[in-house]
């Protein structure tokens, strides 16, 4: 009885922690502003929508991992899942929560994007360095 | 001989610790953060350790499960400190940091008074129950006051983003093992394949702690409230 009550409480404790985790994340690269290429590169002007997610994704794969940020995609990956739930479920019945959801992909999908700015801009030093040496 | 799953189990975390550390020595976050380190630092002893024995003996042998379970209750406590350490960063202002060591180390003797109780019962390998029993009360308690800390965030309007990450990195950490620790009990026909979840889950803390000290600011802010699932 005991167990089943520290396991209900550490499942929601967890889906709480790990929905504002995942916020804090988005909330932290919203500040940064994508430079032109990547822009080019994913279609993002300004505003990312849900739709971009996908496709940014593969662009990310294509690029070598550095290894602070993997965990960060990983997070991301899993919390645009959790809303692709949401969206087939509650958001059908409820119309806030599409808004809501819809707004919260689009953030994903820019989050994305600026882990790709990241990565090539990685890519580009370690083969700025391999040039040096 | 261990296969290339054990393997991989260990190789997964071992880099992400020295990343860790990597991360907060060029950030200039050693010091800052030294509690949070040192439990990385210490992880890191811990994982060679652990590999030594797994290169020897193997995942299912009794030496590596003991080198385990021992190891991961001196790195909980550790952990423990290192989560005092960030309610003295949250209470600075209030100067109440005293108090919180003071909290903090009378529930860490009281946890293991409780878990002493436990196992009080049990007929043999006395100090090996314990140690487990000692180890999963604490996650338990880890995420209790992880979870009170977030909500002091919250409420005193704590703005920086990294300190902000570190709670909430720690927050599903903490989660993660509580709630894995639960199903064993409920469980333990399932124990043998959550035996491999542990190790799994230990790889994402290094790994969130990197990402905040490498990629955020020490004076990066944000609104707490915000990030809150439940809108303030």
């Amino acid at each position: 009885m005991m167990a089943a009550g520290i396991f209900v409480f550490s499942a929601a404790a967890l889906l709480q922690f790990f929905i504002s985790y995942c916020r804090s994340l988005i909330a932290a690269s919203a500040k940064q502003v994508l430079s032109p290429e990547v822009k080019d590169v994913t279609g993002i002007q300004r505003v990312a929508s849900g739709e971009d997610f996908k496709r940014v994704m593969q662009l990310l794969q294509l690029c070598p991992e550095c290894p602070e940020d993997r965990n960060s995609v990983q997070a991301i990956g899993t919390y645009f899942s959790l809303l692709n739930f949401v969206r087939f479920t509650v958001a059908r019945l409820v119309p806030s929560a599409r808004t809501w959801t819809e707004s919260e992909r689009g953030m994903c999908a820019y989050f994305a994007a600026v882990a790709l700015e990241r990565r090539i801009s990685f890519s580009r030093d370690m083969l700025a360095q391999q040039m040096d040496g | 001989m261990p296969g290339p799953f054990e393997y991989i189990l260990w190789f997964l975390c071992t880099p992400f610790e020295v990343a860790a550390l990597v991360c907060a020595f060029k950030r200039k976050a050693l010091r800052r953060y030294f509690f949070l380190n040192l439990y990385v630092a210490a992880s890191l002893v811990a994982s060679l350790g652990r590999f030594q024995i797994l290169h020897h003996y193997g995942l299912n042998s009794s030496a590596y499960v003991y080198f385990y379970y021992y190891s991961d209750a001196l790195l909980t406590i550790c952990l423990y400190f290192a989560l005092t350490s960030l309610y003295s960063y949250v209470f600075h202002e209030l100067k109440a940091e005293r108090y919180v060591s003071l909290v903090a180390f009378s529930l860490l003797v009281g946890t293991a008074i409780f878990s002493y109780s436990v196992v009080q019962q049990s007929s043999g390998k006395f100090a090996t129950h314990f140690v487990v029993e000692l180890s999963q009360n604490l996650y338990f308690v880890g995420l209790v006051l992880t979870y009170l800390l977030w909500a002091s965030i919250l409420k005193m309007r704590e703005t920086r983003t990294r300190v902000i990450q570190l709670v909430l990195s720690l927050g599903v950490y903490f989660s993660l093992f509580a709630a894995t620790y639960a199903l064993r009990n409920l469980y333990p026909p399932m124990s043998s394949l959550l035996q491999a979840l542990p190790p799994l889950i230990a790889c994402f803390l290094p790994m969130a702690w990197a990402y905040a000290f490498w990629h955020l600011p020490e004076e990066a802010r944000l609104v707490p409230a915000r990030l809150a699932v439940v809108p303030r």
